[in-house]
């Protein structure tokens, strides 16, 4: 698994602090975020491939600085996140898998190739050519972990994933998600599914509170709530 | 284009987009230089045996070709009693073939098809044009067309609900907000997927 560090980082918005020296080593498999909103999860995950950068500190992913490396990262980590809507960005379905590959100097036959297993994985072979906006909700967060999983990431990291899905969707993709042989980083607010994770983390007004097993830390998190 | 193309293996489908589209522009220049209907006849056969090559579904064409029908419901007996059923016949003949020919190059090229088109196209002026970063454009602006769409409808649904149907402000605002909002988001995604060098 790769190591992913958070030495110190503290992030604003304005004049709002979000995240307060975080000091982190993120090496289990599949690892919990949880909080309340505003607590700075998402801004947390968001470090990792650097679409935010901190302010002090630095996060570093198998050793790259993010800031310095963002790139090279960004080929690590995929990203998935809460409105699949957003992450769509070609018409049809096979389309917007096989654009992930198309900047990595693959040849059209292996595009062509891993696109259409990334789709037959997922179960969305029988929309390949169907537009993506007229999928259901669950199929688009399918479709866009087919289009983050076709590049063959290290690490995958989901901000709140399930959050516009129906139950069942929503237990299928933790499913999926907790069968990928990735490092795993979700950021939740359905405390349920975090059982078989290796580790959660509870954060609380731009703090780390608890860090622990997840029967331990959401004991903790639960205890916060009350 | 989005959602129309119709999949298929076809001689048609297999064609290479740049060929497709010179063939369709040069088949339209001409279409409109024909002066006999019986030439404009044996084009129509000529397309229609076009449709039958790519095996395009009736009802896939028709969804093309139909609203063209009701324009010409109404443009031809107004050209007629202008200039003449031979002029109305040749203005619906011409429409009508032209329509249908770009609807058979919708059905039977994929958007991917076409962006890597118009990349090649745009190659020779690499120098000042970024190709990548105008087929990126063009799928951007046809992947936004149904969210917007979407937008407006629950904003619309939104109002109806809030009684302020009437508020032509009650539905730009929000409309305009929530666009910049995806666009912010959009633009993020496509930083995470590696598009942002």
């Amino acid at each position: 698994m790769s190591t992913i560090d958070f030495d110190g980082v503290s992030h604003a918005f304005g004049e709002r602090m979000v995240l307060r020296d975080i000091r982190l080593s993120l090496t289990e498999q599949r690892i919990g975020i949880v909080g309340a909103n505003g607590s700075g999860k998402s801004t947390l995950v968001r470090l990792i491939n650097g679409l935010i950068r901190p302010d002090t500190g630095t996060v570093s992913v198998g050793g790259l600085d993010v800031a310095r490396n963002a790139k090279a990262v960004r080929r690590q980590v995929g990203f998935i996140f809460t409105n699949p809507d957003n992450q769509i960005v070609m018409p049809t379905v096979a389309e917007d898998v096989a654009f992930t590959l198309r900047r990595r100097g693959l040849t059209p036959l292996e595009i062509t190739t891993r696109t259409q297993a990334a789709l037959e994985r997922f179960g969305l072979d029988q929309h390949a050519d169907h537009p993506a906006h007229r999928l259901s909700g669950g199929q688009k967060q399918l479709l866009a972990l087919a289009a983050v999983l076709v590049a063959e990431p290290e690490i995958v990291v989901a901000d709140e994933p399930t959050t516009l899905l129906d139950a069942r969707n929503a237990r299928r993709i933790t499913e999926l998600l907790l069968g990928l042989s990735q490092q795993v980083i979700v950021v939740t607010h359905q405390l349920d599914l975090l059982a078989a994770f290796d580790r959660v983390i509870v954060m609380e007004d731009g703090r780390v509170v608890a860090d622990n097993a997840p029967d331990a830390a959401l004991g903790a998190y639960r205890e916060l709530l009350a | 284009m989005i959602g129309l193309y119709h999949p298929g293996h076809s001689l048609i489908h297999r064609a290479p987009m740049l060929l497709k589209l010179s063939l369709l522009s040069l088949a339209v220049l001409l279409v409109g230089l024909l002066g006999e209907l019986g030439q404009l006849g044996a084009c129509l056969l000529a397309v229609i045996a076009l449709f039958l090559l790519a095996r395009v579904p009736l009802g896939a064409a028709w969804k093309q070709i139909g609203p063209i029908l009701w324009i010409l419901v109404i443009a031809v007996p107004l050209q007629a009693l202008f200039a003449g059923w031979t002029t109305a016949g040749l203005m619906a003949g011409r429409l009508l073939i032209a329509v249908a020919l770009a609807a058979l190059f919708t059905l039977t090229t994929t958007v991917t098809a076409v962006l890597e088109g118009f990349q090649k196209l745009l190659r020779p002026f690499r120098r000042w044009v970024d190709a990548d970063r105008v087929g990126l454009l063009l799928a951007l602006t046809l992947r936004c067309i149904p969210l917007v769409a979407e937008i407006v409808s629950e904003v619309i649904e939104a109002r109806r609900a809030r009684g302020t149907q009437g508020s032509l402000l009650a539905l730009a605002v929000p409309v305009v907000v929530r666009s910049l909002y995806a666009a912010d988001a959009i633009g993020e995604a496509l930083a995470a997927r590696g598009l942002d060098d």
